[in-house]
């Protein structure tokens, strides 16, 4: 079948077929390899009567392909024409505890439950599209470059994948299909007033009536969409159990007890209703299994979500580059296109290379991904007879689940850094006028800045990062990648020495790394970011190399990215190999004494 | 009530744009130097159809007359809600102005048979002439309401609808059967559904069966062709999967008034014409200013 398809319509924008190098993702990943892993080999679906399962891998991948088209034509033609309004209106609280979302806000989820979108990577059983992680990241990037506050919406279908993948098959049956036609929406509620980072002091609590319903009773904050329909709500069930292991997970459907006390004024992502949720004896449906909440489910709700962030962050460094990219070209100052100034030229440049590194972290993240959980679902579902075949399983699993504790917290952190920074010297190339609502730059600013923050902050990610550094999962991951030999004589040369200069960066992690294993846990902590940093330039490196095989415009991006990148390693692993801890030991100096707010 | 709808739409050549090979000789399109999309106006039409159809219940029928390739559209009709497609494809129709082809529509939806409203786009962004949608309505003999905007009451027989009159709008009742023709502000077009787009895109025309057998057996005797084209097109019937095609015999057509024969359109030049700026003018904003500037537009009738 060919790829004809919906690029049909007369002159319209599409956001994934004008994304070359999202286009070049999407025929470098080996998503045969993925589709097969998510169909079972595609044995059956067509059997079971699933009128539009795929055949084989080249039909699933047309398939991807059409969705991300439809994707790009909803996110084009009908999302980014209305995210500045969306931006200036936000939404309304009612006076009955109910929030009146913004008009652009619904339409925006009509046309995605229209698109049948919202049910992405949900099992064709209940009327999702069974697509592979890379796919729905590829989607979440795309629907963020039209307006970054829907992604909190569009990428809150976790909250289906979690009742997909914990509940029991009642409450499966109950709500997955209304997911997937867009009749509800989610929101998963975490947060309270004390419990931010810290989710194990989560205090909402739940207890059960006389009839053994449960019932949940206390406030949340800062809940993304907690105005939606179905509230997955972290809440403890055993009173005396202080710390994660007494917190179970609820489904609380939206009602009368169950109120909005307050919407968040924020800096951006207006879009994005941001709740303080009361709860008033609210009914609750446990989900799976009870002081499971906190450690395996919301810990695994949590991976994917920054799995989302990242992807967001992508969408809007993309829109805010773009933005620049038109603007140095087409305005004139002292006599030429102001990209003619060597200035210019270099933020312009740096923030293309920037956004390129990070999709290849970010894409090679959601594959890992893809490998595990369908890894998982086989063991689970489906283990295998053969002992072997078992074991090697088992095995595969293990590793998967170390580097992706190690690759989804890189990921979200160095994305998020990467968006903000992209947005912010989008917004200096255009000067005075990127300062100005005229421009949509200082919205893509605005909406950058809470990525850094929100599901787990940037130095809460380092901490989670830097244990897989440390703990071999880098090691392992890049010499798998070191076997990589460029054969080809056009530009294997070249691309080969570009390698043995990443191995000597990684020999002078590992250096480091011993280094700071011989100075304790808090020593790590405190140089982390620097060794995270590292680690990322040596593994984002062979990345941009394997996309550079054969063309000749990669082989300059990854050129760039590894002279600077191998630069600032140095810098940095000469910093923590100095053995400085002033900024603990010698805080109170530095840091001055506490001032008076008053 | 259900209501059987049928919708009008038609590939076009991608009019933005246009090169100097855009005619051909003979004074028709030349389809080979453009490329063929979905004429804007009618996903307008479509999007109106399906939304009654969700509301009230009913059918809607993608129809098209056009090349083998305007199998294509009708695929992007079902993506975005469509219930049957049908192509008309016939050799003897090309060539075919608004008149012919407005002949050769209305008896194709007397094929169809039961229906309640035809409905299609303003224009096409080929010839703009606006023509095919009520020259449809009088072959039918039914009433129609051009540059409809939108559904002000449905109730049974009778529809109430508010139409663009250019400087304002106007609320007609008329009794179905009925054609409409739609504006680009009636609605905002619903977009491909993913699930459906996964199990239509396996749609195929006959014609484009007998492509693919052909393509797939290239060493094939016509007989052992003629059981594999009868056996996929069986598996798509059985599938939902075929779109009907038609041809000038299939619907009962007089040839006299079909193609080129049944056509007295002549086109007689296509220009390319570029608008060029020739300098600007200031004008004051002051009463005379303005005074001096509506003069000057009604004296070139750029104002009535």
């Amino acid at each position: 079948m060919s790829g004809d398809c919906a690029a049909d319509i007369a002159d319209m924008a599409n956001f994934f077929e004008d994304n070359e190098d999202l286009r070049f993702l999407f025929e470098h990943i080996d998503l045969r390899a993925i589709a097969a892993a998510v169909e079972d080999d595609f044995q059956g679906a067509a059997q079971r009567g699933e009128s539009y399962g795929p055949l084989d891998a080249d039909d699933a991948v047309d398939s991807y392909q059409r969705v991300l088209t439809i994707v790009g034509d909803v996110a084009a033609n009908g999302i980014a024409p209305r995210a500045t309004d969306i931006d200036s209106q936000g939404h309304a609280l009612n006076d009955d505890g109910t929030v009146a979302l913004n008009e652009g806000v619904r339409k925006n989820l009509q046309a995605l439950a229209q698109a049948d979108l919202m049910g992405f990577t949900l099992p064709r059983r209940y009327g999702g599209l069974q697509c592979p992680n890379v796919v729905y990241t590829m989607a979440t990037e795309i629907i963020s470059r039209a307006d970054a506050s829907l992604m909190n919406l569009f990428g809150l279908q976790g909250i289906g994948e979690t009742i997909n993948a914990y509940a029991d098959d009642a409450l499966k049956d109950e709500y997955l299909p209304r997911f997937c036609d867009g009749e509800v929406t989610g929101a998963m509620a975490l947060t309270e007033p004390d419990a931010g980072s810290d989710l194990q002091s989560v205090g909402l609590r739940a207890w059960q009536d006389d009839d053994g319903q449960w019932r949940l009773n206390g406030v949340k904050r800062f809940i993304t969409n907690g105005c939606g329909d179905v509230i997955l709500t972290l809440a403890r069930s055993e009173p005396e159990i202080k710390d994660g292991r007494g917190l179970s997970l609820f489904l609380v459907d939206r009602g009368p007890r169950l109120k909005v006390r307050h919407l968040e004024e924020k800096l951006g992502i207006h879009g994005s209703p941001t709740c303080e949720l009361v709860y008033d004896d609210v009914p609750g449906k446990l989900v799976g299994e009870r002081q499971l909440g906190l450690i395996r489910y919301v810990m695994s709700l949590m991976n994917g979500a920054r799995l989302g962030i990242a992807a967001q962050s992508l969408g809007i460094a993309e829109a805010a580059y773009r933005s620049a990219r038109v603007y140095a070209h087409t305005r004139r100052q002292f006599g030429g296109p102001i990209e003619r100034l060597p200035a210019v030229a270099e933020m312009v440049t740096e923030m293309k290379v920037a956004v390129e590194a990070s999709r290849a972290l970010v894409y090679e993240t959601s594959r890992v991904c893809d490998l595990e959980f369908n890894n998982q679902r086989v063991l689970e579902t489906n283990p295998p007879k053969d002992k072997d075949d078992l074991k090697r399983r088992k095995g595969d699993a293990r590793v998967y689940k170390r580097l992706n504790g190690m690759l989804t917290p890189m990921s979200k952190y160095w994305a998020s850094e990467m968006c903000v920074r992209v947005a912010n010297d989008a917004l200096q190339v255009l000067g005075g006028s990127g300062y100005m609502t005229d421009y949509p730059v200082e919205r893509y600013l605005r909406d950058a800045r809470i990525t850094t923050i929100y599901e787990g902050t940037s130095q809460l990610q380092v901490v989670a990062a830097v244990r897989g550094v440390c703990g071999g999962a880098f090691e392992r991951h890049v010499e798998s990648f070191e076997q990589h030999e460029y054969f080809d004589p056009a530009d294997g040369p070249r691309l080969n020495e570009l390698k043995s200069r990443l191995v000597e960066g990684k020999a002078k992690v590992l250096e480091s790394i011993a280094f700071v294993k011989q100075r304790g846990v808090e020593y790590m902590d405190l140089h982390g970011r620097r060794l995270v940093d590292s680690a990322i330039t040596v593994l984002v490196g062979h990345l941009l190399l394997q996309q550079a095989a054969g063309n000749e415009r990669k082989r300059i991006v990854a050129k760039r990215f590894i002279d600077s990148g191998l630069a600032t390693l140095d810098r940095d692993l000469a910093v923590l190999c100095s053995g400085d801890t002033s900024a603990i030991t010698d805080y109170e100096t530095l840091a001055g004494p506490v001032p008076s707010m008053s | 009530m259900p209501y059987h709808c049928v919708v009008c739409i038609k590939q076009v050549p991608d009019t933005s744009n246009v090169t100097v090979d855009a005619m051909k000789e003979d004074g028709t399109v030349n389809r080979a130097a453009l490329p063929a999309v979905f004429n804007p106006d009618d996903l307008h039409a479509l999007e109106a159809a399906v939304a009654l159809r969700d509301q009230y219940d009913g059918t809607v029928t993608a129809l098209t007359m056009g090349p083998l390739g305007a199998a294509e559209a009708l695929r992007e009709c079902l993506y975005r809600g469509a219930n049957r497609a049908i192509l008309i494809n016939d050799r003897r129709a090309a060539g075919s102005d608004t008149l012919a082809t407005s002949y050769i529509l209305s008896q194709a939806i007397r094929k169809i048979g039961q229906y309640d409203l035809v409905f299609c786009g303003r224009q096409a962004i080929d010839g703009d002439t606006a023509q095919v949608g009520p020259q449809l309505a009088e072959k039918l003999g039914i009433p129609q309401v051009t540059y409809f905007e939108r559904f002000v009451e449905v109730s049974d027989r009778t529809v109430r609808v508010r139409r663009n009159v250019g400087n304002g709008w106007e609320i007609l009742e008329a009794k179905l059967p009925l054609l409409i023709t739609a504006l680009d502000t009636a609605n905002e077009p619903r977009p491909s559904a993913a699930r459906r787009m996964m199990q239509y895109k396996r749609a195929r025309t006959v014609a484009e069966v007998e492509r693919d057998v052909a393509a797939s057996l290239p060493d094939a005797g016509a007989e052992e062709r003629d059981i594999a084209q009868a056996n996929v097109i069986e598996k798509l019937k059985r599938r939902g999967l075929l779109i009907e095609q038609w041809g000038i015999d299939e619907i009962d057509a007089d040839l006299q008034w079909c193609g080129v024969a049944g056509s007295p359109t002549k086109v007689h030049r296509v220009q390319s014409i570029v608008l060029t700026k020739e300098g600007f003018k200031g004008i004051e904003p002051t009463e005379e200013g303005v005074r001096g500037l509506i003069q000057e537009l009604i004296v070139d009738h750029t104002l009535d």
